[in-house]
């Protein structure tokens, strides 16, 4: 797909993540915008799937570990076509396959697991890329984490299993925004120096600016020609896509008002 | 004493029942936490090592990675301690297994007091109350060494998470290979009708000694009934037995708290109130000590549960 392309599906992505939080009116509104362009190469270009059967048994599996991003999911999985853009509308709500967290429970079409305890998609991605690999299905496993989430010890419990057992199947995205809620992530609890702590877990790790379309395809790109796991650190602005709150953690876990969505809509860059 | 085959520990069972369970069940995958012939999946990673997968001492990665599995269509197995398998990785069972409600088998190694010098880290007395609270968890409890391997076979043709608890040392192996099996069903050992003694995991055997000395020195008919699955429980035995011996005493090796005694009452208390003791360990840690002398200071003897009967009898 152009690049224009995807540039349009990345703006349309936080365009209802925006719309679906201030419906829902609570939510995490930073990381999801953050990740929108991460999710489009994603969604539009890397993983081999079909909106139209989501259980397609040769789809590549995209596992989000940290479920408060739910919203950038769900927008995607409706822009892709999964389900009607209108259900966006439903998130959070009584009743709605759209869950605060992502929840098989309710059904979601294309999700492929349950999350919302941060450090456990890590775990899971890696009983699927084995799994792949007892069965020699050449599909790939991509995770989604945060960087705050790489504090939690089960995180790299999975980061030594998936080394051990030479994934190469499996890709684990960074989301590298250095905040978390009670602040910056080397306050709140050093997480560098984070390229070497992976190489010396035996990853392959690639480093790239998560919020350009170009660099994110080709550190997928790049991803995929290596012979061990592989985590892109993925450098992202909080927020990413309105100026405004770009890079402000108070807006971690808020949803935007009336006021807020009409200026954050408005100011929304195309590019 | 009653008669028995020989004396085995329940774990075996559980290892038998996966060699047993793998010729046929294919996408069968054992995980390996370090300890694995202490808790008796050596025998599988033998016969099928290209479907045993060391994960070292890391439980919340081997419950998560039991879930991806799970996600792709394997039947993950993976068994430690019951004080880590249930309890270490205790968030990774309730959102990664149950909340995605997927066939995770996970093996509960070495429950109970009776597990014996290593001391309280290591004798697990709290995992039926954390199991059973979970949503879409079964879990199950086999008596002896033969149940367990059919317990484990049975455990195959669920789709949902299942917790199976198991104890370390040997003990009286006595039911029959042929036995009628179903999860979910409690199996009445012994008619009687003056009171009702239900029973899981090792307290059965204990249950089935108190009941003969009830009747040879008491002359009281007690009935026992052996537990095997704590959840799904039995109601409709449950009442049967309370609405015909009036008193009922249920025996675990575990926390009176939240555990088997208290799956019962939440029955009995909302169906058919009925008196009832709960046998179990009081709230306290163990210690270390031969399993037999702890058994006999926790109050978990079948001459506890005679004296236990006796007081309920006579209230």
């Amino acid at each position: 797909m152009d690049n224009k392309s995807l540039t349009n599906h990345a703006y349309e992505i936080r365009r209802q993540v925006l719309i679906s939080l201030n419906a829902a009116g609570s939510g995490h509104l930073g990381g999801s915008l953050g990740l929108a362009d991460i999710f489009t190469v994603l969604f539009f270009d890397f993983l081999r799937h079909k909106p139209d059967n989501p259980t397609w048994a040769e789809r590549d599996r995209l596992v989000l570990s940290i479920g408060h991003v739910a919203p950038v999911l769900y927008a995607s999985l409706a822009e892709a076509g999964y389900f009607p853009k209108s259900e966006l509308l439903s998130l959070r709500k009584l009743g709605s396959r759209l869950q605060g967290h992502p929840a098989t429970a309710h059904h979601t079409p294309g999700l492929e697991t349950s999350a919302g305890s941060l450090g456990q998609g890590l775990s899971i991605a890696v009983g699927m890329a084995l799994s792949d690999k007892i069965d020699k299905k050449t599909r790939r496993v991509v995770s989604i984490h945060g960087d705050g989430e790489l504090q939690e010890g089960s995180i790299w419990e999975a980061a030594m299993s998936a080394a051990h057992y030479k994934l190469n199947n499996l890709i684990a995205i960074i989301d590298r925004n250095y905040l978390q809620i009670d602040g910056k992530t080397e306050d709140v609890m050093q997480l560098e120096p984070l390229q070497s702590k992976w190489e010396s877990f035996g990853w392959n790790v690639i480093s790239c600016n998560g919020n350009s379309i170009p660099e994110m395809q080709q550190a997928l790109k790049a991803a995929t020609e290596s012979d061990k796991p592989s985590a892109i650190i993925a450098k992202t602005r909080m927020g990413a896509g309105v100026k405004a709150i770009e890079n402000n953690h108070k807006w971690h876990g808020k949803a935007p008002s009336d006021e807020e969505l009409s200026a954050f809509l408005n100011a929304l860059e195309v590019d | 004493m009653p008669a028995y085959k020989q004396l085995k520990p329940t774990r075996t069972g559980f290892g038998e029942g996966l060699v047993e369970a793998g010729k046929t069940q294919k996408n069968l995958i054992a995980l390996g936490a370090d300890i694995t012939g202490s808790v008796s999946m050596d025998g599988f990673a033998k016969a099928y090592p290209e479907r045993f997968f060391s994960f070292g001492i890391a439980e919340q990665n081997i419950a998560g990675v039991a879930a991806g599995m799970a996600l792709s269509g394997k039947l993950p197995v993976f068994s430690t301690y019951a004080v880590f398998s249930a309890m270490r990785d205790l968030d990774q069972i309730r959102i990664s297994i149950c909340y995605n409600n997927v066939h995770v088998i996970i093996g509960g190694a070495h429950a109970g007091i009776s597990v014996g010098p290593d001391g309280a880290t290591h004798q697990a007395l709290e995992d039926i109350a954390v199991m059973r609270v979970l949503p879409n968890m079964t879990v199950l409890s086999p008596c002896d060494a033969t149940q367990a391997k059919l317990l484990t076979q049975k455990a195959m043709e669920l789709n949902s998470p299942i917790y199976i608890r198991f104890g370390r040392e040997a003990v009286p192996d006595f039911t029959d290979e042929n036995q009628a099996i179903e999860i979910g069903k409690a199996q009445v050992l012994k008619s009687g009708t003056d009171i009702a003694l239900f029973a899981t995991g090792h307290m059965t055997w204990e249950a089935i000694r108190a009941a003969g000395i009830l009747e040879t020195e008491h002359k009281i008919h007690a009935e026992v009934v052996n537990f095997h699955s704590i959840k799904p429980i039995d109601k409709e035995t449950i009442i049967q037995s309370a609405k015909k011996c009036k008193l009922v005493l249920t025996a675990e090796e575990h926390q009176i708290t939240g555990g088997f005694g208290s799956a019962v009452s939440e029955v009995l208390s909302q169906e058919y109130p009925t008196k009832m003791y709960i046998l179990g360990v009081n709230d306290c840690f163990g210690e270390s000590g031969q399993p037999d002398e702890l058994m006999t200071k926790y109050g978990l003897k079948a001459e506890n549960i005679v004296e236990n009967a006796l007081k309920l009898i006579k209230a």
